[in-house]
This record gives structure tokens, C-alpha cells and sequence, in this order.
């Protein structure tokens, strides 16, 4: 198999985006199966960095599973999360919404 | 490893005596009964509603009649709808002590904490003499959830907790995985795993349910920390969370109250039937533990990324950290660190055999982190269930 940084977990073959194993910051290269990877983005612990180009609409996959749909074309070496992927069941929701106020999707 | 042997024939993992209030009135009661008792093992339990529901009254009578229980007073303010004779009569039919004081009848707050302190006290001794038996790991029911879940949940502690729960059952144990509202869109996965093409239906249905229920609500199964936290969707959150459940084949799908007839896993439906009512289904984590002691688990693991302090009321919680970081800031509250395997200092199945460790141990009188901390908590609320299918269990 071709090298890989150790930073990157990928949980499945089929999967688009990887999982960071430690704080990596925009600018730094990452080796994913002998290809580099330009991070864009600072990507904290545990999160989600795209592996490939993402079309606006195209399923993110992890775990070998569908986990929600890309909002925007998402480049390799992205962060992948709330600013670009949405659930395909239910609205995710953060701490600002108004109180009284109709519910709202956030993202 | 020694159990304390119930006249149902089940064992305890420990013996702790039960002050429960029937209605919120009682609570403060109940508590200064409880209180000056300390690390004594006596527990803090109650339903604060005052008007009936079934449900409540089934988990109540589950949960007094636990294997992990000896001893149980109720505390009753007197004009609440909750059953109480019924409840103590159950009690006493499992051979334990049982008192109910009712505040109306015992000239209120002061005279019913002295009578309930005198009560416990005598409890206390009596227990003593609850014969103990060799117990084997097939005798155990082990619960799991996670609660403050982060990126990090799914990657570590969640999949570790599943190996953990492949080598519980391989010995005979029976493993009860929970919150169908945190298993959406893994659904047909799940199917896949039933012990025959009818339970895998109940088990699509059951996740069916709880999306409708949850979009009705407006809200998922899903905190804001869960997404500060690096969890995006409903979807990547229950993939992380489904990996708790390990590798088993499923035996069957239970619902709160319900035992598992013997050992396997077992997918136990958290989410009320018919329309929508009561609210939320699980208002917080322990109300989700509360409803895995009720079906019979002697102690759950509790997997988290963001940092959980909780512990419970009867069964003790394992608490398995996820996120290197978050153990590091609160190690105190934490029994293992799986967090070692994003470091690369540990493996995946290193950590699970860890895990399956500390159960014994755990199982075998060791206290748990919350339970040297005096954690207790317990919740119960209102809900509505239908009995569970003819599919729903092994034949």
C-alpha cells in the first residue's frame, strides 16, 4: 500500500473525506496514499478533511456510508463540516437560535 | 466473581438500598433520608409526575427490583396518582424489605425523615445476610451509550466499547445497545445483522420511528457541543455511535422494562409509539441509562469525546474517554482512556480488551470513577409504549 501521513485516518476505502488525528494547520502538506495534500483549512482534532473534489450535491462518505450531502464544491485539503455538508434526515442545529422564534434550519 | 443472589434466581453485582419518591412533593424528603448516608450505598430514585403513566410505573417496579438492589423505601406524599401499594407489593414479592411512608399520614417533612432514617438504617444491617453466589460473565447484562459525543467518539472509544461488547457476548453475555433516534441512516446496515428477515424489519421500522418522531420535534438527537465538537450530521454522529454495538449478529429488539431472554445483543427502542406527546424522548443521558437498568444491565459503558462526568443510581457507569485532550482535563472522571489510540500508543482491540477487563472488575465490587465521585443521577419522565412485536425476540 502507498504511504499515508499517520495524522489521517480514512475508515473505509470508499470514504471521500479522512478524520485528523491531531490539530493540523492550513498551509501544512499531508501524503495521502503517495499523493500530497495542500490543507486548506486548520482542521482540529477528530474533524474532517476532504481527500478528493467534492460536487455541490455529491454525498460525503464516512465509514463507508452516506453522512449528508456537500452544500458547495468542497476542494482536497478542505475542513469538511457545518459550512459545506448537510444531514440528508435532520437540520443540525447550533446554540443561536432565538428563543420564541420559529426554529430554524442553521446550515 | 461473587453476586449477590436474588430470590428471582438473577444475581448483583452490588446492594444498595433504594429511597424512592413517588412524586416530586416527596422529593425533598426522600433526599434528606438518603443524604446523611454518604457512600453507604444507599440511592436517590423517584418519578416526579403526579399523574399516572404506565410506563413510569413499569420502569419504577424494574428498576426496585433490580438484582443490584436489597432493600427499597418508598416515600409517597399521599394524594399522587403513582400505585404505590402495587409497587411496594411487588418489592415484597421478590423478597426484599420494603417500607412506604406516606408524608399525609406521618406528620410531614420532619417526623418522615426521622421514620425513614430509622428505616434505612435497620435496611442497612438487614442486607448484610443477602447470600452471595459464584456469577459468571454469562450472567451479566451490560448496557452501552455515549453521551457528549465528538468527532474523536466514533474513531475510538465507540468502536472499542463494540469489541469490548464482541468479547462480553462470545463468553454468553447478554450486550443491550440503545437511542434508535442516534442510529439514523444506519438502519439497513442494522438489518443486515438480525438473526432472521422479520427482526431485521422491526429494527428498519423502529429507526423509522424515531426520525419521524425527532423531525416532528424539530430537533434530532443532536447537541450543539456535538458539533463544536467536529460530528456534522445525524448521520456521521450514528455511524460513530452504531460501532458501539460491535460485530454480533442482533437477537432481538426490546423496550424499556423488557429483560432479554438469555445471552446476545439486543437493540432496545428508546422512542414512544403512537403520535407524538411528552416531549422529547430522552431528555438527557441518564434517562437513556435509567431505561438499560430497567431492562436488567448490571452496569453500562459510557463512551465520551466532549467529557462526561455522570454516573447513575443502581448500576455503576464505566466511563470510556474518546478524545486525548478531554481525558487529559479530566481524567479523574474518566476509567479508560481510549483516547491513547489516536495517539498511536494503544490499538483498537487493546483497548477493547481493556474495557472487557474493567467489566469483570467493575462486576467484581471495583469502583468506578463516578461512583468514588458519589455520582447517582437518575431520571424519569413521561412516555407511552405499545408491547413489542412477535419478531422482536429470539424464538
Amino acid at each position: 500500500m502507498q504511504q499515508t501521513d499517520a495524522r489521517l485516518i480514512r475508515l473505509a476505502p470508499e470514504d471521500n473525506i479522512a478524520a485528523v488525528t491531531t490539530t493540523i494547520e492550513a498551509g501544512e502538506r499531508l501524503v495521502f496514499e503517495g499523493r500530497t495534500i495542500q490543507v486548506l483549512d486548520r482542521i482540529p482534532t477528530g474533524h474532517k478533511m476532504a481527500l478528493v473534489f467534492i460536487a455541490a450535491g455529491q454525498k460525503v462518505i464516512k465509514y463507508g456510508a452516506p453522512i449528508g450531502s456537500a452544500t458547495r464544491e468542497i476542494r482536497p485539503g478542505e475542513y469538511v463540516h457545518i459550512h459545506n455538508l448537510k444531514s440528508d434526515y435532520l437540520p443540525t442545529y447550533t446554540r443561536q437560535y432565538a428563543y420564541g422564534a420559529q426554529q430554524q434550519r442553521q446550515y | 466473581m461473587q453476586g449477590f443472589l436474588r430470590s428471582d434466581g438473577r444475581k448483583g453485582i452490588r446492594n444498595v438500598v433504594l429511597v424512592a419518591y413517588l412524586v416530586e412533593c416527596a422529593h425533598h424528603v426522600a433526599r434528606e433520608i438518603a443524604l446523611p448516608f454518604g457512600n453507604r450505598g444507599v440511592h436517590l430514585i423517584g418519578f416526579p409526575g403526579c399523574y399516572p403513566n404506565a410506563y413510569a410505573a413499569r420502569i419504577m417496579r424494574q428498576i426496585c427490583t433490580h438484582p443490584n438492589v436489597g432493600a427499597v423505601l418508598l416515600v409517597s406524599l399521599g394524594c399522587e396518582s403513582f400505585d404505590r401499594s402495587a409497587l411496594a407489593e411487588a418489592v415484597r414479592q421478590s423478597g426484599r424489605p420494603v417500607e412506604t411512608l406516606v408524608i399525609q399520614q406521618s406528620g410531614g417533612t420532619r417526623r418522615t425523615i426521622e421514620a425513614g432514617l430509622a428505616w434505612v438504617e435497620r435496611a442497612i444491617g438487614e442486607i448484610q445476610s443477602v447470600p452471595r453466589a459464584e456469577m459468571t460473565v454469562k450472567e451479566l447484562v451490560v448496557g452501552t451509550i455515549c453521551g457528549g459525543s465528538d468527532a474523536t467518539s466514533g474513531l475510538t472509544a465507540n468502536p472499542a466499547a463494540g469489541r469490548a461488547f464482541d468479547l462480553l457476548i462470545e463468553q454468553g453475555a447478554t450486550a443491550i445497545f440503545e437511542e434508535t433516534g442516534e442510529l439514523i441512516g444506519c438502519e439497513q446496515f442494522m438489518a443486515r445483522r438480525a438473526t432472521t428477515p422479520e427482526l431485521g424489519q422491526e429494527i428498519i421500522a423502529s429507526v423509522e420511528k424515531a426520525a419521524r418522531y425527532y423531525s416532528t420535534l424539530g430537533h434530532g438527537s443532536f447537541a450543539p457541543g456535538n458539533a463544536e465538537g467536529g460530528l456534522t450530521t445525524i448521520e456521521e454522529k450514528s455511524l460513530g455511535a452504531y460501532s458501539k454495538s460491535g460485530k454480533s449478529e442482533i437477537s432481538g429488539l426490546i423496550k424499556p422494562g423488557d429483560m432479554p431472554p438469555r445471552g446476545g445483543l439486543y437493540l432496545l427502542d428508546v422512542v414512544p409509539d403512537g403520535p407524538v406527546r411528552f416531549g422529547f424522548p430522552n431528555i438527557a443521558d441518564n434517562a437513556e441509562i435509567v431505561e438499560l437498568i430497567a431492562c436488567g444491565c448490571h452496569l453500562t459503558l459510557f463512551t465520551t469525546g466532549r467529557g462526561s462526568v455522570v454516573g447513575s443510581a443502581v448500576s455503576p457507569v464505566i466511563k470510556i474517554c474518546a478524545n486525548p485532550d478531554t481525558y487529559r482535563s479530566m481524567s479523574e472522571d474518566m476509567d479508560i482512556n481510549a483516547g491513547r489510540i489516536l495517539q498511536g500508543q494503544a490499538t483498537l482491540e487493546e483497548v477493547g480488551r481493556e474495557i472487557f477487563d474493567r467489566v469483570l472488575q467493575v462486576a467484581a465490587g471495583m469502583p468506578t470513577a463516578s461512583e468514588r465521585l458519589g455520582h447517582q443521577e437518575f431520571i424519569l419522565t413521561y412516555k407511552w409504549f405499545e408491547p413489542i412485536g412477535p419478531a422482536c425476540l429470539p424464538a
